[in-house]
């Protein structure tokens, strides 16, 4: 079997994997709606600034809650999944088999970037049918380019961060301890414009802010032209490259306790 | 193969001992800080025989092991495995070797058939699935998923896993730790129906019935040195070890009425008497006529091979 098919065999298994553990489907999918839902159903008729003009609340949240569904599925899953799998010695048994370490990580990035992408085709939905968002049509390449280019860099961040997880327990923990406050100040439940300044400057250092602007940009229905925000994806790009590094450096395929 | 009964080994035929080396270590070391874990172990084991290596829990015997599966670095000696030197291990020598971790799961969102699918296409010529199924006996669990298996399905699904591939060489790290004896002694004659494949196992285990049951040689490490290697019947000299016969002194007599000689000098604890003796028949007969004559009957009277676990604490405690 060639290393192509082998990853795409990867692929299908993790996937079963992922759809049969309701843990995973709760988080990973089912919390993300429900908080569409809260939110658009709090603030839905409000109209929030957002680069000196106002949309509306619903626009808002479908690229918000979008960017905290990409979080959950790649940084959230994976870093919870990858430290069990480490713990419970399956990636030590991984490592007894011939198969290539690559295709193994490419499996679970890719499993992590098809549900991503899935995510927020669902999201999209529910915001055209229930709330009349409007689907970006002239800047849809955009929007797949930055659910892929986010999707692949928070998935290099989590293998990174699972580095220095040292235990199954505590992999919840640290995940949420990093994503939380991220979203607090990154807007994905606050409008930009009511968070102060500082807060603000401290949330563009990051990632998250970034991915949820650069999705913000392809569902804004005032911009004009493809909707590619350039600087936007290569900050993300850059946060990936700099996972990937800290994962090659330090990564372990070994329970921590061995 | 008979369940009530479990495998039995047999002494290894010689055969065994011409066949060509398929591991094999020499001055084999590894240090943790100035800890020496291994200190020098040479090892040989032959294609087709089950190799078991014993040894208290930090004797050395995982690490060994480790460095032989590829996983751990060592510090000096030389060590080949299949003719490769598990340093290097790459791709085409994993795809002969079969391990099971001591400790280790699945995914267990998993299907056993599923897994032994997946598993099975890592590598180049598997074993099919119904063929690896049967021979673990998992059959009727193969659509179960691998987080519904009880402790020793599990384990037979670890085996399994490194067997699916269909490899030359298993290593088996303490594949019945912790099981009820049914499930032990399931888990043995799926070890023994390996045998019947012409694989070739190396076995850890601190359960010296195991050792028994299972293996045609075992090496005994202790403090990181090899300190026995043999059969399991001759292993630390058990076959020229002598036999123990004991018994109660029969009331109303003393020690001092035994009659003499036994062939051994009998040691007096309390009422129980204990002899060893290198002719235990003699010995028997002695006493036999001796309590006849007075008719009187030897309570608890009982004679005693060394058991393998008997060499084995002798070793480990010497050491």
């Amino acid at each position: 079997m060639s290393d192509l098919a082998l990853t795409a065999r990867q692929l299908r298994y993790d996937q079963k994997s992922f759809w049969r553990n309701p843990q995973y489907v709760f988080f990973t999918v089912i919390q993300p709606i429900i908080f569409l839902f809260i939110f658009v159903s709090v603030f839905g008729n409000k109209t929030t600034l957002v680069g000196g003009h106002e949309i509306k609340r619903s626009t808002y949240y479908v690229p918000a809650i979008a960017t905290l569904a990409i979080m959950s599925a790649t940084f959230f899953n994976l870093t919870i999944s990858l430290s069990r799998l480490r713990e419970l010695g399956i990636l030590k048994r991984i490592r007894s088999t011939p198969l290539p370490p690559p295709v193994f990580l490419a499996g679970r990035i890719g499993t992590s970037i098809t549900v991503s992408a899935l995510l927020v085709a669902l999201l999209l939905a529910i915001g055209k049918l229930l709330y009349g968002v409007s689907l970006p049509t002239h800047t849809l390449a955009a929007g797949v380019a930055t659910v892929l280019v986010g999707a692949a860099a928070l998935s290099c961040l989590a293998f990174a961060v699972t580095a220095f997880v040292p235990s199954e327990d505590a992999a919840a923990p640290v995940a949420n301890v990093i994503m939380l406050p991220l979203m607090f100040i990154s807007g994905i439940f606050i409008p930009n414009s009511e968070i102060p300044a500082g807060m603000r400057d401290v949330a563009n250092v990051f990632p998250i802010k970034h991915l949820f602007e650069s999705l913000l940009r392809v569902f804004d229905p005032s911009v004009s032209g493809a909707g590619f925000a350039w600087g936007h994806l290569a900050i993300i790009a850059g946060w990936g490259l700099v996972g990937a590094l800290i994962a090659l450096w330090r990564f372990r395929w070994t329970p921590v306790g061995q | 193969m008979s369940t009530a009964t479990g495998p039995v080994a047999v002494p290894p035929s010689p055969e065994r001992y011409l066949a060509p080396s398929v591991l094999s270590v020499r001055g084999l070391r590894k240090s943790y800080g100035a800890t020496a874990a291994v200190d020098g172990v040479d090892l040989d084991v032959r294609r087709g025989e089950i190799f078991a290596f014993l040894g208290p829990n930090g004797a050395g015997k995982t690490t060994s092991v480790e460095i032989l599966e590829g996983y751990r670095s060592r510090d000096g000696g030389e060590a080949e495995v299949l003719g490769v030197d598990p340093r290097d291990g790459t791709r085409s020598w994993r795809a002969r070797i079969g391990v099971v971790l001591q400790t280790c799961a699945v995914q267990p969102e998993l299907t056993v058939a599923e897994l032994l699918r997946l598993y099975g296409g890592y590598y180049p010529a598997p074993l099919g699935v119904a063929e690896t199924l049967e021979l673990v006996g998992l059959t009727e669990e193969r659509d179960r998923r691998a987080g519904a298996l009880s402790g020793g399905q599990q384990r037979r699904l670890d085996v399994g896993l490194a067997l699916v591939g269909d490899p030359e060489l298993l290593f088996l790290d303490e594949p019945t730790t912790g099981f009820d004896p049914a499930a032990r002694h399931h888990t043995w004659e799926v070890v023994a129906g390996l045998r019947d494949l012409g694989k070739t196992v190396f076995l850890t285990t601190h359960y010296m019935e195991e050792a028994q049951a299972l293996a045609d040689r075992v090496a005994v490490i202790a403090r990181g040195r090899i300190v026995a290697e043999g059969t399991p019947f001759d292993l630390g000299g058990r076959d020229h070890a002598p036999t123990t016969v004991s018994f109660q002194l029969p009331p109303g007599v003393s020690a001092g009425e035994l009659p003499a000689p036994l062939g051994g000098e009998p040691r007096v604890l309390g009422e129980l008497v204990e002899l060893q003796t290198t002719t235990p028949t003699a010995a028997l007969a002695a006493l036999a006529g001796w309590a006849d004559a007075r008719e009187l009957e030897l309570p608890e009277l009982e004679v005693r091979r060394p058991t393998l676990e008997d060499i084995y604490l002798r070793l480990t405690e010497q050491a």
